[in-house]
């Protein structure tokens, strides 16, 4: 490609049917300078247009200064997951301006800040360069302020070639600003002299444009942490304690701010919850084991590193048999790995996590909704079963911001589990023991401490213990209570929420997945099927794994396990669930840190089927 | 007071018509001599003596053989013998959601020394809710005689050889963490141990008593500044404390040293003997200073050696209503449907 001349009028690229509500756009920008406000405001002002709409940040663990990108895709046909090209960048960054005008699709548009130095390298795309510096005076504000209403200009100018309303972008801002004329005023002014500008400055030649329509209408846009802590808020959560990680943090940041607002007593004023910031997450694991067995509703929020850090309090909750329920956003590893990019490649250990045979009931989001959902189930499974309960989340679901369906209140009655009061002791006249299996589902009954009868307390151990929990050595006490044990595992797997699936009469192929993948496999899913090819889609949403998913490997040909991770690890937990079909079930696994996209799952099946 | 009806023969009760026996625990399997047995009998003591429902107290440990002895007294209170080193994040827990619980944690001096460090210090530093009691005999006793942190420079054990490293000092450290409530004791001591048992029970806050407690087995050497025998030739008390209980008077006569009357928050009053006339347990810098001079003659000192009745414990810092959280109805758990419909409202 060569070095163009410098540009005083903008290519004619593209001409011919217009692009409408159907496209990506790349925003590039630096970290800390104010863009994620601007971003937001073209996202939510597409999504009141009525445009079914998600946005991505792809942000460095870092503070202030770095390269960051943000995505949104605009599709008519209601598909959320990331595109591999955009068709329109915003180029904010001089460092990787030349980088990202490479990766634009081919007949796509670039809006470039005058202050680059960029020259325009492409032929097949449309450039509009803008002087976002000037346009940013129009704000009012001086100094570092100002430099964050650059962000702004691209807005107004945004708006003039897609045709944004403007009445929309200004009431986004009002509402992320929560009316404040102050922190409103300056960005309002900057959209509008670059709309002015740009109507008098620039010719639009580009095919992309945005239209009002119906495809948003009671939907709700909210980010995963934030709808999992408001599902812990309805699930009764009374106590959390919690260690600041990338990207579990928000969810903690979410309790703090709306427990406040639903859990205050209205009359004494009074916190009826507490949350303890720990020391570190092992401390943060062992105060919601203590509160968990103390009888409230206790949890906490992590990532890998996180998790490696609890395995040994999450064996013991496992066989001491206490309540918990731990979410794990997951990010990239091994190790410290890539803090601010999407993986799922903690399914495996957390579903063993601890030593000696341990395994743990998982819950596997696959939406906003389901954060919010098992942000109360989980703690409903958890006081039932008497044992930690996982959530694997994902950085994608946790911290990017999507549509959704409304929540819906939890209508059935909070599940406390089996719990003798002092009255029942009574009624039971002694003959109580702490692990007996009365109910022949693996579950003991447990008593509160504090609870006022001489035969209430009993040891809580991480030791060998008989049903009525002395310490014991004995062979035959450990084999039975391991026994029990796995009893209980059976009935979680029939309590676990099953999974959902979409069987299609004559399909050969079967896709399995779980968490963030599913946007990305229902577009592929529908891109296949125009082409002709047939595939039916199982979407796991809980370990142990369902009866049923032995049921859909039988009835496939093929069955692909969709993730994002290396090791292929839930395909292997697929294999050893049904061994005789192993042969039958393929890895269709990506690890690269970045929400995934239909596209690669498309191509990725032609070369693994041809 | 309430009036009890009468004991049966000449058997001994409490206030809550109570005896003895109903505070034991199960027998204990630890070495016949064991420092921790003594201390066992002290908790039963002072819980008895000062009429205290076991059904109120939560027991709590880590992993060695003093985190065993919660089996060994109270078998009417719960009890979680949890992982080495981790007791204190168990216990704040614990105590946060149930504010009437009476917390006893029992550790050692590997427990609390080596890996539970820095949970000690965070514990401490929150002002947990509970009498934190060390059973510090200088060896790691379960795992059969390796050094601990708090082992003394030149104590020579069969395989681990001779230690060199400096001991760290359990009472300083909790001073310094802004521990409240720090004490010293000697498990051949019943009188002292058990008044300072029923202080700390009393204290709001973390109570911290470094309990020095002989290893029959790996470490009772003649040598050794944790065994009997030194201990009771080498003990320099450095404070009396007799514990006086809210409903009962007494008054001790001492001929040496002042008499310190300290409030406690429920109203109990710890009279103060000082055998050292300048010694002052509210003074911090005397505290600090005191330990570090015994440090570096090698003895220990005993008693209260630092009281702080100014700091707010943990259940105050979070604002915790009077009704436990445990305790909250339904009702007060899961906000309405109302709220939510409001919230959706707002993102759409």
């Amino acid at each position: 490609m060569s070095v163009a001349e410098p540009q005083t009028s903008p290519v004619t690229v593209g001409a011919g049917e217009p692009v409408v509500n159907d496209f990506s756009i790349t925003i590039a920008t630096k970290n800390g300078s104010g863009s994620q406000t601007a971003n937001a405001t073209i996202l939510r002002a597409l999504f009141k247009m009525g445009i079914p709409v998600s946005g991505k940040n792809l942000f460095p663990s870092n503070i202030q200064g770095q390269p960051t990108w943000y995505t949104i895709r605009a599709s008519k046909e209601g598909f959320t997951a990331r595109r591999v090209r955009a068709e329109i960048l915003v180029a904010m960054n001089k460092v990787t301006v030349y980088e990202d005008v490479q990766k634009l699709e081919s007949g796509g548009m670039c809006v470039y800040s005058d202050s680059l130095a960029y020259t325009p390298n492409r032929d097949d795309v449309t450039f509009y360069k803008i002087p976002a510096a000037k346009l940013a005076t129009a704000s009012g504000l001086e100094g570092k302020l100002r430099g964050y209403a650059e962000n702004m200009a691209y807005v107004g100018v945004l708006a003039y070639l897609l045709g944004i309303e403007i009445e929309e972008l200004k009431g986004c801002l009002n509402w992320q600003f929560k009316g404040k004329a102050k922190a409103i005023e300056p960005n309002v002014k900057t959209i509008n002299a670059a709309l002015d500008w740009a109507k008098e400055n620039l010719t639009k030649t580009d095919p992309f444009r945005v239209e009002r329509m119906d495809g948003t209408t009671g939907l709700v846009m909210i980010d995963g942490n934030t709808a999992a802590a408001l599902g812990a808020i309805y699930g009764g959560v009374t106590f959390a304690a919690w260690y600041p990680i990338t990207p579990a943090t928000s969810l903690a940041d979410a309790l703090n701010d709306y427990l406040p607002g639903l859990r205050t007593d209205p009359e004494t004023k009074k916190p009826n919850y507490s949350i303890i910031q720990s020391e570190d997450e092992l401390a943060a694991l062992g105060m919601v084991l203590g509160a968990g067995w103390a009888g409230a509703r206790s949890m906490t929020s992590t990532s890998g590193p996180g998790i490696s850090l609890m395995s040994e309090f999450a064996g013991y909750g496992y066989f001491a048999e206490i309540p918990a329920v731990i979410w794990d956003v997951q990010r990239m590893g091994p190790s410290t790995g890539l803090p601010t990019r999407v993986s799922q490649g903690d399914v495996l250990k957390t579903y063993w996590l601890g030593h000696g045979d341990t395994k743990h009931v998982i819950l596997l989001p696959g939406s906003v909704k389901e954060c919010f959902e098992f942000g109360w189930r989980a703690f409903d499974l958890a006081e039932r079963l008497q044992t930690p309960v996982f959530v694997l989340s994902d950085l994608d679901i946790g911290m990017n911001q999507w549509m959704s369906e409304p929540f819906e209140y939890p209508e059935q009655e909070m599940d406390r589990g089996k719990v003798l009061t002092a009255e029942d002791l009574n009624r039971l006249n002694g003959g109580w023991g702490r692990y007996k299996d009365v109910d022949a589902d693996g579950i003991g009954w447990r008593t509160l401490p504090g609870t006022d009868h001489p035969l209430a307390a009993y040891f809580t151990r991480g030791t060998g213990h008989n049903e009525t929990a002395l310490y014991s050595e004995r062979p035959e006490h450990w084999e039975a209570n391991m026994e029990r044990l796995g009893r209980k595992f059976e009935t979680a797997r029939k309590l676990a929420p099953a999974p959902i699936e979409d069987r299609v009469e004559g399909a050969e192929i079967g896709f399995i997945g779980y968490g963030s993948t599913d946007p990305a496999i229902v577009e592929a899913r529908s891109r296949l099927a125009a082409k002709g090819t047939k595939t039916s889609y199982l979407r796991l949403r809980a370990l142990p794994l369902s009866d049923s998913v032995e049921s859909f490997v039988r009835a496939h040909d093929r069955v692909y396990v969709v993730e994002l991770n290396t090791d292929a690890q839930m395909t292997q937990l697929v294999r050893l669930d049904t061994p005789e079909l192993a042969g039958r079930v393929f890895p269709l696994n990506h690890n690269d840190g970045l929400p995934l996209t239909a596209r690669w799952i498309t191509e990725t099946l032609e070369k693994m089927e041809a | 007071m309430t009036t009890l009806s009468a004991p049966k023969g000449n058997t001994k009760v409490n206030k809550l018509g109570l005896e003895k026996a109903v505070y034991k625990g199960l027998d204990s399997t630890l070495c016949n001599g064991c420092g921790h047995d003594s201390i066992s009998a002290r908790i039963i003591d002072a819980c008895y003596d000062l009429s205290i429902k076991s059904e109120r107290v939560a027991k709590f440990s880590g992993i060695g053989c003093s985190s065993k002895s919660p089996a060994y007294f109270l078998s009417r209170s719960h009890g979680f013998n949890s992982l080495h080193g981790r007791m204190p994040s168990v216990a704040t827990g614990a105590m946060v959601v149930n504010r009437d619980l009476i917390g006893i944690g029992v550790s050692g001096d590997g427990d609390t020394g080596s890996i539970g460090l820095g949970q000690f210090k965070h514990a401490v530093r929150r002002n947990a809710p509970m009498v934190y009691l060390i059973e510090n005999n200088g060896v790691y006793g379960l795992t059969k005689g390796q050094f601990s942190a708090t082992s003394d420079v030149g104590q020579e054990l069969k395989h681990a050889g001779v230690n060199e490293l400096p001991p760290i000092d359990l009472c300083l450290e909790a001073i310094v963490a802004d521990c409240g409530f720090v004490a010293r004791s000697f498990a051949g001591d019943p009188k002292q141990v058990t008044t300072l048992l029923k202080a700390a029970l009393s204290y709001k806050g973390t109570a911290v008593i470094d309990i020095i407690s002989p290893c029959v087995t790996f470490n009772d050497k003649e040598e050794s500044t944790k065994s009997y025998s030194w201990g009771k030739t080498h003990n320099e008390r450095i404070v009396d404390a007799t514990f006086v209980p809210f409903y009962e008077e007494i008054t001790v006569d001492y001929e040496e040293g002042e008499v310190k009357e300290v409030e406690l928050q429920d109203g109990s009053r710890i009279v103060l003997k000082k055998l050292d006339r300048s010694y002052d347990p509210t003074d911090r810098m005397a505290a600090i200073t005191l330990l570090e001079e015994a440090k570096r003659k090698q003895q220990f000192v005993t008693g209260l050696i630092y009281i702080d009745q100014n700091r707010v414990d943990l259940r105050d810092q979070e604002r915790l209503p009077e009704t436990p959280l445990v305790h909250l109805p339904p009702s007060a758990l899961r906000p309405s449907k109302e709220s939510l419909v409001k919230l959706m409202e707002r993102m759409k």
